[in-house]
């Protein structure tokens, strides 16, 4: 009913006057909506928009006793000095690292096994190891963390008992104290978490092929394999490569609590990323302003990545995420 | 149709589901293992060789992990933050929902633009941080709830959802005469399970899951502990220091090896609710995914 008021006021010009009168008639005939949606407008002003805030900070010498308003402006001094730290460097190259690992394995991944899946016949099958594959995408980081540690522990620990008996090593290994190990167990922790769950958009497009051309393919006498080739990957390629412009996106965006919780003390130089370094200065030195210049260095690296990309899409496949 | 089934296709087939196979086995085997150690007398375990089942079946580990206080106050704290955070959660998630899919709302545009932008502004670490701290919410239950009580991602899958839906619905209630409100409530609600049932799980999942805002703002009150954030420093306590000790041989001492035991026990308690109820709802969000997902 309000919809009909709507329409025929938009058909008929009024005169300015009774152009307010209806506005304020259908604000009041959409009290309710207002009414579910504008206690969340000021929630998102303070919780998503509010912290915006503080990137005032990030051009101050902020003290906490001084807050925002009477802490000294010191223009770009944080982010100099940010540049000019040695630990940012190794900090970013692990973020970097390990964000392309896990996108790269991620991807790939996740295009296998959907192609897989969607090679059985047997659908109790399929189901079945869906179910089992989606799992631990539910499963918090830390008892995957957990999981990680008990099987690669030192002592008894699953990996190392079973290298032993092979004969492959003749000691245990301390997986967790090894720098050089840290991205590839980061990497292979991410990819069991999320290979599952990350194949749902790509077996749904491709139950959504058109069955012609795989019959079209059987006449033609072509193997599973070529079908696979010539059929099935060309048929989600637009949807993996739109997947994979919207996170390159977020490449520097992504997660520490993986990092904190697999990390230690011992093989920091490879797993702290910069949330993490964020996170040290502010919470254990104190220096707030510097954690903050550290954000807002991500959401520019963010924000021009996402923009690039766009343009690099536009121009490659006519697809635009805005 | 007569199919002829090559010794190539035949093999491919073979190689596949072996290969499924083993993936479910590599997902499933570690849930398995940790299972069978928690369920095996903590000395016993020290000597090693436990895969499947336990050796020398023992409740030990877990009548410690009830037994103790923190941890049986940190289960309650845990069972309210994601009772209340997810009833909540739903709640405003629908009403919110609801308003944007309604056609005739004058606001449906700038309050949609303004929601899903919320996905792409992030203030950062520490400016969150420091609101927190300043609206007060220091070492208070609802720090838990407030801060993340409507993600606009859960949002659009709901909205998508609601606007499939026969217009018809909507208007037929309105002429019975009913609100907004009782509308959502009583007609809009009961008919999208599939949706409410996939946002439920997610809201579930993540309040269950999150330890990171009780390791940054109620650290300091243990009564406010959650059971994945005891399991993290039990976690961080045998890290440290067996990586720190590693580099020395005398290393096995009894102290350090038995919390792996009750971090086994742990584990499994932090993870059986979710393996109870994902089954359930597993057949809605998977629709509900594909949907929202396809729309884009």
């Amino acid at each position: 009913m309000a919809k009909l008021v709507i329409e025929q006021q938009t058909a008929t010009p009024h005169p300015a006057p009774a152009n307010r009168r209806t506005l304020w008639r259908t604000l009041y005939l959409q009290r309710y909506l207002l009414l579910m949606t504008v206690p969340f407008v000021i929630w998102a002003l303070i919780f998503s928009y509010g912290p915006l805030w503080g990137w005032i900070m990030a051009f101050q010498k902020y003290k906490i006793g001084q807050g925002i308003w009477h802490s000294p402006f010191v223009g770009l001094d944080n982010f100099k000095e940010l540049f000019k730290d040695d630990d940012f460097y190794p900090v970013l190259r692990n973020t970097l690292v390990m964000a392309v690992m896990n996108l790269v394995t991620g991807f790939v991944g996740a295009i296998v096994l959907a192609l897989m899946l969607n090679e059985v016949k047997n659908q109790f099958f399929k189901r079945t190891i869906q179910t089992i594959t989606y799992i631990p995408h539910f499963v918090s980081w830390v008892v995957i963390a957990n999981i990680v540690l008990t099987f690669l522990s030192p002592d008894g620990g699953m990996v190392n008992s079973l290298l032993m008996k092979l004969g492959i090593i003749h000691e245990p290994i301390y997986f967790m104290a090894k720098e050089g190990y840290f991205w590839y167990i980061q990497t292979a922790a991410n990819l069991w978490k999320e290979i599952g769950w990350s194949t749902i958009i790509y077996l749904a497009v491709l139950a959504s092929l058109n069955p012609e051309h795989y019959e079209a393919a059987d006449i033609d006498g072509a193997t599973r394999l070529q079908k696979m080739r010539y059929i099935s990957l060309p048929g989600i390629m637009p949807t993996a490569f739109l997947l994979l412009i919207m996170s390159l996106g977020w490449l520097i965006q992504g997660g520490f609590e993986s990092q904190y919780l697999l990390g230690n003390d011992v093989v920091s130089g490879r797993s702290e990323v910069l949330d993490l370094y964020a996170l040290r200065y502010s919470t254990q030195i104190g220096d707030f302003s510097y954690g903050v210049a550290i954000s807002i260095f991500k959401s520019v690296v963010s924000i021009a990545l996402v923009v690039s990309v766009n343009m690099l899409a536009r121009k490659t496949a006519q697809t635009r995420l805005f | 149709m007569i199919r002829q089934r090559s010794f190539g296709d035949l093999a491919f087939a073979f190689l596949n589901t072996f290969g499924l196979a083993l993936l479910g086995f590599i997902t499933l085997f570690p849930f398995i293992h940790l299972l069978a150690i928690s369920l095996n007398e903590p000395l016993d375990m020290i000597k090693g060789g436990i895969t499947w089942l336990p050796r020398k079946l023992s409740w030990f580990n877990y009548s410690y992990v009830f037994d103790n206080k923190n941890l049986f106050m940190a289960a309650f704290v845990s069972i309210a933050r994601t009772v209340v955070g997810t009833f909540l959660g739903v709640v405003c998630t629908a009403m919110i929902a609801y308003a944007l899919s309604r056609r005739e709302f004058i606001f449906r545009k700038p309050f949609n633009f303004y929601f899903v932008l919320t996905l792409y502004v992030n203030g950062g670490l520490i400016p969150g941080y420091l609101l927190i701290k300043n609206i007060g919410l220091m070492n208070n239950f609802w720090v838990y709830i407030l801060p993340i009580l409507v993600s606009a991602y859960n949002v659009m899958i709901m909205r998508s959802y609601f606007e499939q839906l026969p217009e018809g619905v909507v208007e037929s209630a309105k002429i019975d005469g009913a609100n907004d409100f009782q509308t959502l409530f009583r007609i809009i609600i009961p008919i999208s399970m599939p949706v409410i049932a996939t946002v439920t799980l997610f809201i579930g999942v993540q309040h269950w899951n999150s330890w990171f805002d009780n390791y940054l703002y109620t650290s300091r009150s243990q009564s406010l502990s959650l059971m994945q954030y005891e399991l993290m420093k039990v976690l961080l306590q045998s890290v440290n220091q067996s990586a720190v000790t590693a580099g020395s041989s005398a290393a096995n001492d009894v102290a350090r090896l038995s919390p792996q035991s009750i971090r086994a026990a742990l584990t499994i308690v932090v993870t059986l609710p979710i393996l109870i109820v994902y089954p359930f709802l597993q057949k809605y969000f998977v629709k509900g995914i594909t949907m929202s997902a396809m729309k884009e």
